[in-house]
């Protein structure tokens, strides 16, 4: 089972490594890169604590081979804030308690930034639907939604001023 | 959970595919989008010996019309399904059934040829492509041949795709103008599949049936298509004595596995649930 070499852009840095095929995403992010950011929950691709960005994509990474990605770009939710300032989406879920015990967090954080740039102005329902890929065992939802309003808000607000 | 070991292989077009699949036999499995696949390598399901990526093969993917033929590369994605102008247009009910299959992130990756060459009684396309009158383009060795999508469901997980084909399109009638679709999917949750589903697509002359075809998902080893329904209806007014014709024509050739969905009576009844609300809901897309 011959290693492949792949070469994978992670939050705007290069990364070449061998890798065995059957290396899931989700543990070469977190065991060769040592970004663990991303957890590992279900491990079948429902409850999206997994999620990251491929080439400006929501995935789930438990459930894509690392070799699949030779040649994209993969954000993580290390890659969300810049420069030590929080992300939008990242200071929502600050500010409106988005969260108690955090598992889910690094997920929905990827996926609200994603679902974010695909609808910037949505409805309390379309974020509902927007983000049914990953579960919360905590909060029941409702200052996660909260949480992604006041990130599109403060978006909208951003672009306005740029 | 880490799947057991396997070769990697990322052909670029669907002939070094075919001579991959010949040259490797039977231990070789196709990897389209992989989600249901790796979850089952990871269970042991599944412990292919090579897994031969077709996501690099640009000839597999995209939507174009031919004539009166919608043509979708078979490594189109669901997401790409639901955002086809070209779907919407002329076989609305693709994008609108997409959108209950999986959830966003699944289905940015799952593709319509890999939910229907897998013949899992349980994906939503199989039941949808017998209700569009769709066709498949398979090419082997051989060459290509076309078959219909009624008739391509052998069993679960068996399907007339032999072992050295690849799956490139599916060909979809466009729909005449006028022509009412539904399709009911009952679900406990995002992301499940159905407990019963139903897939019509229906013609009417002045207030009666002209054209129908119904489908079901989920309640037997294969997609089932429901032709003494699809009779009981043609000619007729959609009456509440002919829906419940159609439905119980319908019920009776369901035959469900019991898991944690229900049992056969309750996954029978919400079938026959499910056609009422297909039928009428299409019924009142016809014009």
């Amino acid at each position: 089972m011959a290693k492949k070499l792949i070469s994978v852009t992670v939050n705007g840095r290069v990364h070449e490594k061998a890798v065995e095929p059957r290396t899931l995403l989700i543990h070469f992010l977190r065991e060769e890169l040592n970004l663990t950011g991303a957890h590992i929950g279900c491990e079948t691709s429902h409850c999206g604590a997994c999620t990251v960005d491929i080439d400006g994509q929501s995935i789930k990474s438990c459930t894509h081979l690392a070799v699949q990605c030779n040649g994209s770009q993969v954000q993580t939710v290390e890659g969300l804030a810049q420069a030590g300032v929080l992300h939008a989406v990242q200071e929502g879920f600050y500010k409106e308690h988005g969260l108690q015990c955090g598992f889910c967090t690094p997920g929905m954080l990827m996926r609200a930034h994603r679902f974010l740039q695909e609808n910037p102005k949505p409805s309390e329902d379309e974020i509902r639907m927007g983000l049914s890929g990953n579960l919360c065992r905590c909060t029941g939802y409702q200052n996660i939604i909260k949480a992604v309003q006041y990130a599109a808000k403060k978006l909208q607000e951003q672009a306005a001023t740029a | 959970m880490i799947p057991p070991q396997f070769d990697y292989h990322a052909p670029q077009t669907v002939g070094e595919a075919i001579a991959l699949l010949q040259q490797l036999g039977p231990d070789a499995k196709l990897l389209a989008g992989g989600h249901s696949l790796l979850p089952m390598m990871k269970l042991r399901f599944a412990q292919p010996s090579h897994l031969i990526d077709i996501h690099r093969i640009p000839e597999l993917r995209g939507i174009k019309q031919e004539g009166q033929t919608i043509v979708i590369g078979a490594m189109t994605t669901e997401n790409e399904l639901i955002g086809s102008e070209l779907l919407q247009r002329h076989v609305p009910l693709l994008p609108e059934a997409a959108q209950l299959i999986a959830d966003p992130q699944v289905r940015n990756r799952g593709t319509i040829g890999g939910d229907i060459a897998h013949g899992d009684p349980g994906n939503d396309h199989p039941a949808l492509s017998i209700a569009l009158n769709a066709s498949f383009v398979l090419e082997g060795p051989g060459g290509r041949r076309t078959v219909a999508a009624d008739g391509f469901f052998l069993g679960t997980y068996m399907t007339l795709l032999q072992e050295e084909e690849v799956m490139c399109e599916i060909r979809v009638p466009a729909f005449a103008q006028g022509t009412g679709w539904a399709y009911e999917k009952l679900k406990r949750k995002t992301g499940d599949w159905a407990t019963a589903g139903c897939a019509v697509v229906m013609r009417k002359s002045g207030n009666t049936v002209s054209e129908v075809r119904i489908a079901l998902t989920n309640v037997g080893p294969t997609a089932l298509r429901a032709e003494s329904a699809e009779q009981a209806l043609l000619g007729k007014e959609l009456s509440v004595a002919n829906l419940q014709a159609a439905a119980d024509a319908a019920c009776a050739i369901c035959d469900p596995a019991e898991d944690l969905r229900g049992d056969i009576e309750y996954k029978t009844a919400m079938a026959g649930q499910m056609v009422k609300r297909a039928l009428v809901k299409a019924f009142g897309r016809c014009a």
